[in-house]
């Protein structure tokens, strides 16, 4: 029974931290049609302002959940102002450029912290489930999903922003016409995707360790899981997250974390056969 | 035949400098630097065969590098376990060309298209990768061929003249062979795109529900032109091995896929001339960047791509024979047609 | 036997030394030609954090032998190649060494796959080939030297502690390539001779950052002690996800490996603190050689860098190694050297006396077993001039010079 606990957490948190790894993506992809390979790499520069505050005596809870944000949303911005605006409606030169920024931001990274891996302390200790021992951040991960996914449904659904944001994403000339700037509201949903880049690469530092490379582990899984879950940046975060990360532990307790990545591949591929449009092309159509 | 000279003039200069170069250079280089051209004449198969998937088929594949990766350890299993490099050498072309007709068929004729065939190749190359990757154990092995893992197999023997496996290539045959299979693909890819199929893949390209509309399976023609496009890989593939003697999953690796595409977008991913340029060019780049330690091998490759990406977005061979030769035929002859010079591109 | 190359303390010991330094360095530039080392290490692409210090002991060993007049009179120069995590370009670079530069030794290679890669290359082009690192040995190949650790001089140390300390139920997690399986075969058989019990053994590739149903799968198997082979990025995930769960002291750990990329510097004391290892070198050996070492290293390099570890001052010992061995020659041709280093030669290294086994190409040397305290590995005991057993079972290069393989020892 305590074993099927911590089993259970184990199983939700592969989710939370899918939907987490992939809503800031989902986001840009939903409202913009870009897809940002550069995406683990903003997570990664995230991790390493949170580490780096965390070296100058920041508060912890700062370092991982505030600083993050502000930073990687601030880089983003001037991404956005100095290559992705000049690419716009063309998904597949994004798709290019933002690769190429990715390898120059891995890069970039190496050069200015180079050597070691940098560490930020897990904030919260274990919790004891019967006789098993569970890890109490894993619990706070899973937490700080759900706070980010509501907190983003609050964002596009009560605030201006993101009712303009929304009517951008509908019918950009139509939102043109009435006098909304669109040229903004994309420079600013950019940086809100950026923001929640940074702010998952905050909160995983703690448990994955900091170098330079670590963005590569993140993209495959957040791009297939934004192109699985399709154009409603929410809702399809949320199935495909709870797809592919039930699967991808299925397969892992059934053998290893390799073939649970494997299974976790697999099962993208034949998703998007069946429904090259994502799950929300398909159902749930015109949720957020 | 001087029409044809004329019509022709560049592909003519091509051949010509391809023999010289195959001929020439086994004379004059030292034995280093015959290594590192055929490792360069490699790639730059490997180069066209994306081009002509590409840049004349519209089929974004994101995950090249495992055809490459197949035809590689193809050849590695099947060389250690026959001894002979004949038979190896056409399976290692037969198996990526089988794999890229299965996942066409897959795609294709589930009208999958642009973007989401991206995703589809991306992710069939990180299984692969990860698959390999995962078969350190002792347990892992096809035949007497242990797939080593992580560590990729050591000790691949070198390909033989067919049929007698004492006889294997030299530095310089291998150095012949691989110019001579650059020539072949290349001019056979020209010839190709010639003919009614080719004419008809480009027009798919184009707009693919006018072709449709006309009459034409446009499926068939993408299935097609990917087995062929995975069978050339394939076969670059097999001559990387041969040429290390060693392979391992970084030849599936999403890196690899990823210097392929900067290859195109450096050298202009709508010509055959180009993408050959782009490989030479990058992957010499990339060798130098080794030597020395104040730039990140990253840095630049990246920042090659992102300035490619925005400001020559067609890659060097258009912009030479699109701008600059225009340019300079109009400072000699104001009246010269811009068909020949532009032949090139539009194939 | 060749002492004291280490010791540079002569040439600050009197006046007519400092007189005379400068003329031999002259002396030097006269001679002739520099001598070419050629340095393969990944300085970046993803294994940048263990390959930047090697290449900077490395450097400081040669610019040391510089400074004292060179090596028989003429000056080492080091040719670098930043092999970028790239077994391909590991490839083209070992042509280039032996081919372009005909450099004199090969010092590198990181990963076992990268010196697969490179081995057969510098064979085949007949240039000596130095890889300084722990592995999981076998390797019997005339043209290649090893002074790194193998199962049998630490492995075996650690897996007796454990069972003498801990108790009978071992699970093992380990990198998911030849080290790491072959090393986890070790442990099965070391277990096995010592009447324990391998619960279960689970292989991550390097950049495994996810170890949470790995720790459940532990929790649920119950065993005394773990055994951790691992490599790359994912070790740092493992020891923070497992002390996040409040299993740190209540498990114990061994370790072939942590440490070596400095793993204890981004971890807490908490997460790092009791987690046994067995290397040759540690940074706090307490002993004159290792003393001079860090001083005149940090001299140079700056006191906050980062902690010797054992991988990287395999690098330097290395190169000690091969100097002594162009010394005894008293040439670089690539025969004679191999001649005098298998004449059993030894150097009085900072990890105590190292001496190349003729018989394998391995090194014979002190092993060192710690507990990791506060980030620094506090000396249990020292295990004294512990030899390449593992190796030595198979390997015999005295008798079969022509051998050039790498035996997968059976162990089961």
């Amino acid at each position: 029974m305590d074993l099927a606990v911590v089993v259970g957490i184990d199983f939700i948190y592969a989710v939370a931290t899918l939907a987490l790894i992939s809503i800031g993506l989902a986001i840009v992809f939903g409202m913009m049609r870009i897809i940002n390979l550069a995406h683990g790499e903003f997570m990664v520069m995230g991790s390493y302002s949170a580490a780096v505050a965390v070296h100058h005596h920041v508060n912890i809870w700062i370092a991982i959940l505030i600083v993050p944000p502000v930073v990687v949303a601030a880089i983003g911005a001037i991404i956005e102002r100095v290559i992705i605006r000049r690419l716009y409606g063309r998904m597949v030169e994004t798709m290019l450029a933002t690769w190429g920024l990715s390898l120059f931001v891995v890069g970039i990274l190496t050069m200015v912290f180079g050597d070691i891996t940098e560490g930020v302390p897990t904030p919260i200790g274990g919790i004891t489930i019967g006789s098993y021992q569970a890890s109490g951040y894993s619990l706070f991960v899973i937490a700080m999903s759900i706070v980010t996914i509501a907190g983003v449904y609050l964002v596009l659904r009560t605030s201006r922003l993101g009712l303009l944001a929304r009517g951008t994403m509908q019918n950009a000339e139509m939102a043109a016409a009435l006098g909304v700037d669109t040229s903004r509201i994309y420079a600013v949903t950019f940086a809100f995707g950026a923001a929640l880049a940074g702010l998952a690469g905050g909160i995983l530092a703690p448990v994955s360790g900091v170098f330079p490379n670590i963005g590569g582990s993140y993209i495959g899984r957040a791009f297939i899981t934004v192109i699985g879950g399709g154009p409603a940046a929410l809702v399809g975060t949320i199935s495909a997250s709870t797809l592919f990360g039930v699967i991808n532990q299925l397969a892992t307790f059934a053998s290893n974390p390799v073939y649970g990545e494997v299974a976790l591949l697999a099962a993208a591929i034949i998703l998007i056969r069946l429904l090259p449009q994502g799950i929300t092309g398909r159902y749930f159509r015109g949720s957020l | 035949m001087t029409r044809f000279l004329r019509e022709n003039a560049a592909l003519v200069a091509v051949a010509i400098a391809g023999i010289a170069l195959l001929i020439g250079l086994p004379l004059v280089l030292d034995l280093y630097t015959l290594l590192q051209v055929t490792l360069y004449v490699i790639y730059a198969i490997l180069a066209l065969s994306l081009a002509f998937i590409w840049g004349y088929g519209g089929i974004l594949c994101f995950g090249h590098s495992v055809f490459f990766g197949l035809g590689a350890y193809g050849y590695a299993v099947s060389v250690i376990n026959m001894g002979d490099s004949t038979l190896p050498f056409l399976i290692a072309i037969a198996l990526p060309a089988v794999l890229a007709a299965a996942l066409g068929y897959f795609m294709f004729y589930a009208r999958i298209s642009d973007v989401y065939v991206g995703v589809i190749t991306l992710t069939v190359t990180l299984i692969f990768y990860n698959v390999v990757n995962s078969t350190a154990g002792p347990q892992y092995h096809i035949g007497e061929a242990l797939l080593g893992g992580f560590n990729g197999m050591p000790n691949v023997p070198s390909l033989n003249i067919p049929f007698q496996p004492d006889n294997t290539l030299e530095p310089a045959g291998m150095f012949v062979l691989c110019m001579a299979l650059l020539l072949i693909v290349y001019f056979g890819l020209h010839i190709l795109l010639r003919t009614r199929f080719g004419r008809v893949l480009v027009a798919v390209r184009e707009n693919e529900q006018r072709v449709e509309f006309l009459g034409y399976d446009s499926r068939l023609h993408k299935l097609i032109a990917f087995s062929i496009g995975g069978a050339i890989a394939g076969l670059a593939g097999c001559l990387f091995t041969a040429w290390g003697n060693f392979v391992s999953p970084t030849a599936f690796s999403v890196v690899q896929s990823a210097q392929i595409i900067i290859w195109l977008m450096v050298g202009g991913a709508g010509t055959l001339l180009g993408p050959v340029i782009g490989a030479v060019a990058i992957s010499w780049l990339t060798v130098q960047i080794g030597t020395q330690q104040t730039v990140n091998a990253n840095v630049v490759l990246g920042g090659i791509l992102l300035v490619f990406v925005l400001l020559v977005p067609k890659g060097v061979a258009p912009m030479v024979t699109e701008r600059l030769v225009p340019w300079f035929v109009s400072l000699r002859r104001p009246a010269a047609s811009p068909r020949n010079v532009a032949g090139e591109s539009k194939a | 036997m060749i002492r004291g190359i280490s010791r540079r303390t002569l040439l600050k010991s009197g006046a007519a030394a400092t007189v005379f330094a400068p003329a031999l360095v002259r002396r030097a530039a006269a001679a002739g030609d520099p001598i070419l080392v050629g340095s393969m290490y990944d300085l970046s692409g993803g294994l940048e954090a263990s390959g930047k210090p090697m290449y900077d002991v490395l450097n400081f060993a040669v610019s040391e032998m510089n400074d004292a007049g060179g090596l028989l009179g003429r000056e080492v120069k080091v040719v670098s190649f930043d092999t970028q995590t790239n077994m391909q370009l590991y490839a083209q670079y070992a042509q280039e060494a032996a081919l372009k530069n005909k450099v004199a030794v090969v010092h590198g290679g990181i990963t076992s796959a990268s010196r697969e890669v490179i081995r057969p290359v510098l064979d085949k082009y007949k240039t000596l080939y130095f890889y300084d690192m722990p592995y999981e040995g076998g390797v019997c190949d005339r043209n290649i030297f090893i002074d790194g650790l193998t199962p049998a001089h630490n492995t075996q140390i650690l897996a007796e502690y454990g069972l003498k300390t801990w108790g009978k139920k071992v699970y093992t997690l380990a990198a998911d390539y030849n080290y790491g399986q072959i090393t986890s075969d070790w442990v099965k058989k070391y277990v096995k001779d010592g009447g324990g019990e391998v619960l279960g053994t689970e292989f991550f590739p390097l950049d495994a950052t996810n170890f949470g149903s790995t720790i459940s799968k532990i929790q649920a198997a119950k065993p005394d002690w773990i055994m951790t082979i691992l490599v790359g990025g994912g070790p740092i995930s493992f020891y923070r996800q497992f002390n996040a769960a409040g299993l740190s002291g209540k498990i114990p750990i061994a370790s072939t490996t942590f440490s070596g990329a400095n793993e204890q510097l981004v971890l807490t004391p908490e997460e790092s603190n009791g987690v046994v290892v067995a290397y040759n070198y540690l940074q706090t050996l307490d002993n004159p050689t290792n003393k001079d070492f860090l001083k005149r290293f940090h001299a140079k390099y700056g006191a906050d860098y980062p902690p010797i570890s054992d991988l990287t001052m395999a690098s330097y010992q290395g190169m000690l190694l091969w100097a002594a061995g162009v010394k005894k020659a008293g040439g670089i041709d690539r025969e004679k050297v191999i001649e005098a280093l298998e004449s059993g030669i030894t150097i009085d290294a900072p990890s105590g006396a190292v001496t190349l086994d003729p018989q394998t190409h391995h090194c014979t040397f002190d092993v060192h077993l710690a507990r990791m305290q506060d980030k620094q590995p506090v000396l249990i005991e020292t295990f004294p001039q512990r030899k390449p057993a593992d190796t030595a079972a198979v390997c015999d290069l005295k008798k079969n010079p022509r051998e050039a393989k790498q035996y997968i020892i059976k162990v089961n």
